[in-house]
């Protein structure tokens, strides 16, 4: 059979179904074996012994594990996360509300890694061996051990504390109410759409700390990466035909050059997402951001089961889906990798 | 040639202090990493004489008082040093980074050495599970872990150290697989070599190599997620002197401009994990030069 795009997605998606499968299998595994009984710290510490007993059962919790192991693996088939056990909440609701945030944070985070890191790789490597490249080397470098909490601690007393230009908590001002213009969860869509600008600036004006102490600490590693490919790239024969046709140098680099570098970078962006999650939770700590990593935190504090566990499934799903989209767009671009 | 690990440790050594003659960009990086990490380890086994009051100590001066002469990073809320709390903190990082760095390549490298080398369905098995793992945010699985596990100096280098063992598995079993089909582990087979020799007199001298690089580099990436933990109050009980917990503790006086609280340890923490990465990122440049040559 020819090595046709569609036979690459088939393939590719089938293998993604055992990987997810064994993440949502080592999450199951982990919470059962978690110190704390549930029960007894969600009913009190002086809950009497059958009402405890008739708890467990409610929750499924008195049947053998690989009973709840296959229940368990029957309720994600039917996308039912379960219920919170702590609040009377369904876990994809609970979910669901905190996911928009977490997807702008990260959203604008990229942005902001993506043109730093790229544009500063590509000026290293145009520069190549001048005091300029080793400063940006150095600096993709160096940046990546900075705790991300610390930058956003840091960035926090700067411009929040000591100069007082920007917010440091929170989506929203005190003034500015999401239930005038939340549709979506989106706030920079919602606020858009329901044309209210003052609220959009203040929505902008909150996501500028949080998305830049993400996106500076996951440059430097687009910083390398760009830098690398490019000076693969400038060392062509069609480079040196373009500068020989006269075309102005800063065209040749940032133009003809870097899209040709591109997908690599591209391919880099589905790896990285990995992180991206991992530093958003940090980031959503640190600047009280509504988001699913602090709701992970939250509820792992509580020992809130179903929500951790849902959490958990979410993004590995999450991942698993930016993975394969990366691995298909590069498919569609690149013949030679398909299965 | 002489092939045992330790020959291979030789010639990796010989290898690299004969470039050292070439006092490139790589080598300095090298060498300031080498140094800071030196410094800090220094801090670590002398933390008594050089730390001037108990990381303990409530008493220590005034509360909440900047920089000064007594007090050279300042005070905390407790009135506890803040400079004492730093030099006793490095031995917690160091101990809980470097053990987790020593579990994870020691259980990754014998993994990826036994699955590249048999093949079969128990490599089809363990490569699925390692790149689930590998895939997955691996601060979010050290959270569930830590989470699980507890606090405790040991469980909080467990749930770092669980996180990387798919890297050194990737790594090892790469090179295996490839390495096993060179000519000379055929003729250890020849030669009636057993499969545990062959594996561990012919394949494992040729892995050391990168696996050193990859060390270096997973020491720094495991400071950066033991802190992160105790950052978010997993892993570590309060009592323990530790760099990331002094960033929680400190945050909550940050609105009132008390900075020295989160920049000291913050600054620790980047500098510690820099040492690492730059002695590994020379390292690397050093024992590749034609491939890097950039």
């Amino acid at each position: 059979m020819k090595k046709s795009l569609a036979r690459y997605v088939i393939i590719r998606l089938l293998l993604t179904i055992p990987m997810v499968f064994i993440l949502l299998t080592i999450v199951f595994v982990i919470l059962r074996v978690m110190p704390g009984d549930p029960v007894s710290s969600m009913l009190g510490g002086h809950a009497p012994e059958k009402v405890i007993e008739q708890k467990r059962k409610e929750l499924g919790l008195d049947r053998s594990l690989p009973v709840q192991y296959v229940q368990y693996l029957w309720q994600i088939c039917h996308l039912d996360l379960g219920e919170s056990m702590i609040f009377k909440e369904r876990v994809t609701k609970a979910i669901a509300d905190k996911l928009p945030a977490t997807v702008e944070l990260t959203f604008f985070a990229m942005i902001i890694t993506l043109f730093m890191g790229v544009f500063l790789g590509a000026y290293a490597a145009d520069k190549r061996r001048s005091s300029r490249d080793y400063g940006i080397r150095l600096y993709g470098i160096v940046v990546y051990c900075i705790p991300v909490y610390w930058m956003g601690l840091m960035l926090q007393l700067i411009f929040g504390i000591w100069l007082n230009i920007l917010p440091i908590a929170g989506r929203l001002g005190a003034r500015t109410f999401a239930s005038d213009f939340e549709r979506t969860g989106f706030y920079v869509l919602d606020t858009i759409m329901a044309r209210d600008f003052t609220a959009l600036g203040d929505v902008l004006i909150h996501l500028v700390l949080p998305a830049f102490t993400l996106g500076i600490v996951l440059s430097g590693i687009f910083v390398r990466l760009t830098r690398a490919n490019m000076l693969d790239v400038l060392k062509s024969d069609y480079i040196l035909a373009a500068e020989a046709r006269g075309i102005p140098h800063r065209k040749i680099v940032y133009k003809h050059a870097l899209k040709n570098a591109f997908i690599p970078i591209l391919t880099m962006m589905g790896l990285q997402f990995a992180l991206l999650m991992a530093g958003a939770v940090l980031t959503e700590t640190t600047f009280s951001w509504p988001g699913m990593g602090r709701l992970l935190l939250e509820r792992i504090y509580l020992r809130d089961y179903p929500t951790i566990q849902g959490v958990i499934i979410v993004v590995a799903l999450v991942v698993a889906m930016a993975s394969l989209l990366v691995d298909v767009v590069y498919a569609m671009v690149d013949p030679r990798v398909r299965y | 040639m002489k092939y045992s690990p330790a020959a291979g440790t030789a010639r990796l050594i010989s290898r690299f202090t004969g470039l050292g003659k070439k006092y490139g960009l790589e080598w300095w990086i090298l060498v300031v990493g080498a140094l800071i990490i030196l410094a800090i380890v220094f801090m670590a086994l002398f933390s008594g004489t050089i730390a001037p009051f108990s990381p303990y100590d409530q008493n220590t001066g005034p509360q909440l008082i900047g920089p000064n002469a007594v007090h050279l990073m300042g005070t905390d809320n407790l009135q506890r040093d803040v400079w004492s709390r730093i030099v006793w903190g490095s031995q917690t990082i160091l101990r809980v980074a470097v053990l987790a760095a020593v579990v994870s390549s020691v259980v990754g490298i014998c993994l990826g050495l036994l699955s590249g080398f048999s093949g079969g369905w128990f490599d089809r098995v363990g490569s699925l599970v390692m790149d689930s793992v590998y895939s997955f945010p691996g601060l979010i699985l050290a959270i569930a872990f830590a989470a699980m596990l507890g606090p405790g100096v040991i469980n909080i280098m467990l749930a770092v150290a669980v996180i990387y063992i798919p890297t050194y598995f990737r790594l090892v079993r790469g090179q295996t697989l490839s390495i096993k089909e060179e000519l000379y582990v055929e003729a250890a087979k020849a030669i009636g070599a057993s499969r545990l020799t062959t594996l561990w007199k012919y394949i494992f001298p040729n892995v050391i190599a990168t696996t050193a690089v990859v060390f270096t580099l997973n020491v720094a990436d495991a400071i950066m997620t033991e802190a992160a933990l105790t950052y978010l109050g997993l892993g570590l009980p309060p009592s323990i002197v530790d760099w990331g917990m002094d960033l929680a503790m400190g945050k909550k006086f940050l609105p009132s401009g008390h900075w020295w609280l989160i920049t000291f340890p913050g600054v620790m923490i980047s500098v510690l994990a820099l040492g690492f990465t730059m002695v590994g990122e020379g390292l690397a440049e050093i024992l590749n030069p034609r491939l890097l040559e950039r």
